[in-house]
């Protein structure tokens, strides 16, 4: 495969090497399509300025990272902004609630946090709480989307989440969990082990977000359960920066092999180290590796198989870094991801049942 | 070299090819089409263009093709497409010029937060800017229009780039699109005016785009100073009203009409105040286009 441009940036930040970047010759523009396309241009940008260089490229590449660090700053602002709301709103009923995903770096401001752009905020209550919550939530402006009611009962049925809330004023929207994996695929998921060890936020009772060695499980998990790839480089991204941050020493590896054990993610676990020391070139012990490989259930296909297609699947989707097969690829990993998701029996009806919708939704276009 | 240099073979070559490089106001755009109206749009409208080589930098790399597969067969559509993004569902193809437009606009509103972008067209002359913001209908195009055939050089009819680092406006000079009456109205006003292609049926109407020719444009790479702020408000049968509009209002009314006051945060908001500090802020209703001409002459000739 071709070197990616993004892909070669992103391992020379983690040796840091970035300073050694010939700032007047640098294929600038090409980094800022791959990037940007890839959802990754501010936390390139933020690089780019940690490493000091950012200044000595040419007005107008910089340009378009400085804009991309202003980007990233109102993002911030924003989801900060959101949070506190929503704890106004979850802690006049006594609902505890955990910050997930990208919500949750920009709380703690980890070093995944740098340059995250998203849009949608993630929280998880305990189940218990899950009507409560959805109820106070809706009377307090954040509505439920407008999903036919296969598609609610498919989430409410199946789902680790209830169908997605908007909030009428801001466009926000809102997922709302009670665990972080669907019981559908995973039925006794022991989600109060999460609660257990969860970081409370300062001056804040009630709010919380997972301990740091769960939040690196909990994106593994998402990465390689969800089958969206749209995304993949940025979120195999967060998972290098968490685990050059959190994992920094034998104790702290062995303690994530063990909670990866204790709360059944070895799977995950596994294929975060495994493609973000392949790809991203994350320092993970040779050793660690090898114990994640034997500790995991056998998967349904050949590693050399899934091999093949993740590593082609994460490479962004620009017309300058295509490789042969990548649609392919995401779009078995996609039924992979829901082949792992359910049994047959239900995920035969479903996809049939997508499947005739997509195309009655492309004859009425 | 500028793009009415290149022959209509070259232009299409470099259109369907790797893409056809070119400078609008500030910014370098590669653009690729296989769709011949684009072509005439780009060769009709945008003659005085800069073609830019192949070393000169991108700001934003634009495809707007024709929708592939099956679907193409029974409705052929046009999709515009942002180095990959999409950010819009696909148009009918007769709308394809539309379709451009709209996208570079995008481009720049969610691009380019080096500038507080706000909903605006602004004209220049002798040196000071007028500034008309406002909403669908209240005829900010019209006006815009009238005033670029009326010894005012155009700047933008749809953005007001206000620069972060230096407070002033930057031009983006682009064809002028007219809708609906208004196409009639300016080709009553201004006889020599030359459009591009109707475009019917858009979600906005039928648009027609004017080209403005270099004389009537501000191609300056330096920006200038606003000192009148008009908002425009059309309203058929009623009396000409010029009111002075307080600093307050203006301010609130320009926050809802900039595109990224979010992004800025406490930056557009200075931003903001520092421009409104300097401004001669109307609201303004009028009848029909003589009046509105008459009203902006006597608001811009005014001693104050």
């Amino acid at each position: 495969m071709k070197p990616v441009l993004l892909i070669e940036f992103l391992r020379s930040r983690g040796a840091g090497e970035l300073t050694k970047i010939d700032t007047q010759s640098y294929p600038w523009e090409l980094l800022i399509r791959q990037s940007r396309r890839a959802n990754l241009i501010s936390r390139v940008a933020l690089f780019l300025r940690e490493a000091g260089i950012l200044d000595d490229i040419p007005t107008q590449p910089r340009q378009h990272y400085v804009n991309a660090l202003c980007i990233a700053k109102a993002n911030a602002r924003a989801i900060n902004w959101e949070v506190r709301d929503l704890y106004q709103i979850l802690r006049g009923q006594n609902i505890d609630f955990i910050l997930l995903k990208g919500s949750a770096y920009i709380w703690s401001e980890n070093s995944a946090a740098r340059g995250r752009l998203f849009s949608d905020v993630d929280i998880m209550v305990r189940k218990p709480s899950l009507e409560d919550a959805e109820r106070v939530l809706v009377h307090s402006g954040w509505m439920g989307s407008t999903l036919n009611s296969y598609d609610q009962r498919y989430y409410r049925q199946w789902m680790h989440e209830i169908p997605p809330l908007q909030h009428l004023k801001r466009q926000t929207t809102l997922d709302l969990h009670h665990s972080i994996i669907p019981p559908v695929s995973y039925p006794d998921f022991p989600a109060e082990k999460l609660w257990q060890l969860a970081i409370p936020a300062e001056d804040m009772p009630g709010l919380f977000v997972l301990s740091h060695i769960d939040m690196v499980l909990h994106s593994a998990t998402h990465l390689f359960h969800e089958g969206e790839f749209d995304q993949g480089l940025r979120d195999l991204s967060d998972l290098d920066l968490m685990i050059r941050e959190y994992i920094l020493d034998s104790v702290l590896w062995e303690e994530l092999l063990a909670r990866a054990v204790e709360l059944g993610l070895e799977l995950p676990l596994y294929y975060a180290l495994n493609y973000t020391q392949k790809i991203l070139d994350t320092p993970v012990p040779e050793q660690i590796l090898q114990k994640a490989a034997q500790q995991r259930s056998r998967s349904h296909l050949p590693d050399r198989l899934l091999d093949s297609l993740f590593l082609v699947a994460f490479v962004p989707d620009h017309e300058t870094c295509r490789v042969r097969g990548r649609r392919v690829a995401r779009f078995l990993l996609f039924i992979r991801s829901h082949w792992i998701k359910m049994p047959w029996y239900l995920l035969f009806p479903h996809l049939i049942r997508k499947g005739w919708l997509r195309l009655q939704g492309e004859n009425s276009h | 070299m500028l793009i009415s240099d290149l022959d209509r073979n070259a232009l299409k070559a470099h259109l369907s090819g790797q893409g056809l490089r070119f400078r609008t106001g500030p910014f370098g755009v590669s653009l690729r089409t296989s769709i011949p109206a684009i072509a005439c749009h780009i060769e009709k409208l945008y003659p005085h263009s800069e073609a830019l080589d192949n070393d000169a930098f991108i700001d934003f790399h634009i495809t707007t093709n024709p929708v592939s597969g099956l679907r193409r067969r029974l409705k052929p559509q046009v999709v515009f497409s942002f180095d990959g993004y999409k950010p819009f569902k696909p148009l009918p193809l007769a709308q394809a010029t539309a379709a451009f437009e709209w996208g570079l606009n995008w481009c720049i509103a969610s691009i380019s937060h080096q500038y507080l972008i706000i909903h605006s067209a602004v004209v220049e002359k002798d040196g000071l800017g007028l500034m008309l913001p406002g909403s669908p209908g209240s005829g900010k195009s019209t006006l815009c229009a009238a005033l670029t055939h009326s010894g005012w050089r155009l700047l933008s009819d749809e953005m007001a780039l206000l620069s972060v680092t230096d407070g002033m406006i930057y031009p983006v000079p682009r064809p002028v699109s007219l809708k609906n009456q208004s196409i009639q109205i300016i080709k009553a006003f201004a006889a020599e005016a030359q459009f591009g292609d109707r475009v019917a049926g858009t979600t906005k109407g039928d648009i027609e785009h004017m080209y403005v020719p270099e004389e009537n444009a501000l191609q300056a790479s330096m920006g200038i100073h606003a000192k009148y702020l008009v908002f425009p408000h059309y309203q058929s049968g009623c009396e000409t009203e010029v009111a002075p509009l307080s600093k307050g209002r203006a301010s609130m009314s320009l926050i809802e009409n900039a595109f990224n006051f979010n992004i800025l945060g406490h930056q557009g908001f200075e931003m903001i105040s520092d421009l409104v500090g300097s401004l001669e802020c109307h609201d303004f209703t009028y009848p029909d286009l003589q009046q509105a001409l008459d009203g902006i002459e006597q608001i811009t000739s005014a001693k104050p």
